[in-house]
């Protein structure tokens, strides 16, 4: 047995879904210059299949506490739900070095597919109390929501939009061993 | 297909009607035009009078938004904007929010105005009510300035390049509502 300890390279082989209720998908996009404003999809799915991440969320469950603007970013100017409900990321590959781990994939928004870059870090697997394995991701990538036609802004009074054109899009995913 | 004309103008004799008109000699023969005539029986937006039982003249209007495949929208410009009554009528059909009858209904937004430019800042802010309230707003626009000299006693454009960007415009909107629907 070798006495040093080898970083991980590779993510569990096997079958591993996203336990919802343990799990999030969200977004940031600065308001206005000042703060971000966060939202998040309540309906997702991910999975990881023998190192392949698939990921997809309903547009229409997305969360604010505003029902106007959950309308208008439902809208044909914002997600144009209606046409496009799903909004989904595909790996192609998966690097992982230790604790840190970069997601190669094509993310899929408003009809148009985009390369992207996720980038995070990797935790577990542990066993947890019910006998199964589980392990977490946390991933996150900044997009410009121009390139994917969501292209929506008002102007400030002294200058600058009122939504910035990068978007930070978030995953923190519980995942559970099939069976 | 079916396209339902709203003239922001309640003027009897309103270029913007008379564009609207115009329009409709235009498209394709498939194509057919309602004109929207009730916009002066709208009552004021009132959220408490917006249940179930809404004003007949709402309940009307929405019918013939829901009804239509796609809205050509004509408007004027008082005071730099939209005119009130039309922006009344579009409040109520944007109610219930992604429920309204105006939710991703395609629209072309045209104008005519006595000034020189149409009524761009009309149509500019119309857009963006409509795009606020859940439409298909299609990148098309009409502007038609000096309105008061494009038209001939009989209503019709005397305007060759007016009449390509209208037929353009036209064409745009039956696109948008569906490849499907401007062949039927």
């Amino acid at each position: 047995m070798s006495s040093t300890i080898e970083a991980v390279e590779t993510v569990p082989t096997g079958t591993w879904k996203a336990d919802p209720v343990h799990s999030s998908v969200g977004f940031s996009v600065r308001h206005m210059g000042v703060t971000p404003f966060r939202g998040g999809f309540k309906q997702f799915a991910a999975s990881l299949d023998d190192g392949r991440l698939v990921g997809t969320a309903a547009v229409e469950s997305i969360t604010t506490d505003d029902e106007n603007l959950t309308g208008h970013l439902l809208s044909p100017e914002f997600f144009d739900a209606d046409r496009f409900p799903e909004l989904k990321f595909e790996s192609s590959e998966i690097e992982r070095h230790g604790d840190e781990i970069v997601v190669r994939g094509q993310l899929t928004l408003k009809g148009t597919s985009q390369p992207v870059d996720l980038r995070g870090t990797v935790s577990g697997p542990i066993g947890d109390p019910y006998g199964g394995l589980r392990f977490g991701v946390e991933l996150e990538t900044t997009i410009d929501r121009t390139a994917f036609g969501i292209d929506w802004n008002a102007e400030l009074p002294a200058g600058g939009h009122v939504v910035a054109n990068d978007v930070k899009l978030t995953a923190e995913l519980e995942l559970a061993k099939e069976a | 297909m079916r396209v339902l004309a709203i003239s922001g103008s309640l003027r009897r004799d309103s270029y913007n009607t008379k564009l609207l008109r115009a329009a409709e000699e235009l498209v394709a023969a498939n194509v057919r035009f309602e004109h929207y005539d009730e916009l002066e029986s709208v009552p004021p937006y009132n959220e408490d009078r917006d249940t179930q039982g809404a004003p007949p003249a709402v309940a009307r209007l929405r019918e013939a938004i829901a009804g239509a495949d796609a809205l050509l929208i004509a408007t004027p410009e008082y005071n730099a904007s939209v005119p009130g009554q039309l922006k009344n009528a579009i409040d109520w059909a944007s109610r219930p929010v992604r429920a309204g009858a105006l939710w991703g209904k395609p629209v072309v937004v045209i104008g005519a105005s006595t000034g020189m430019y149409g009524g761009v800042w009309a149509q500019a802010e119309l857009r963006k009510i409509l795009g606020t309230a859940g439409a298909r707003v299609v990148d098309a626009e009409v502007a038609v300035g000096r309105a008061h000299d494009r038209f001939d006693e009989d209503g019709r454009l005397t305007d060759d390049e007016i009449r390509d960007e209208l037929r353009e415009a036209a064409n745009a909107l039956v696109l948008a509502a569906g490849p499907q629907l401007a062949a039927a």
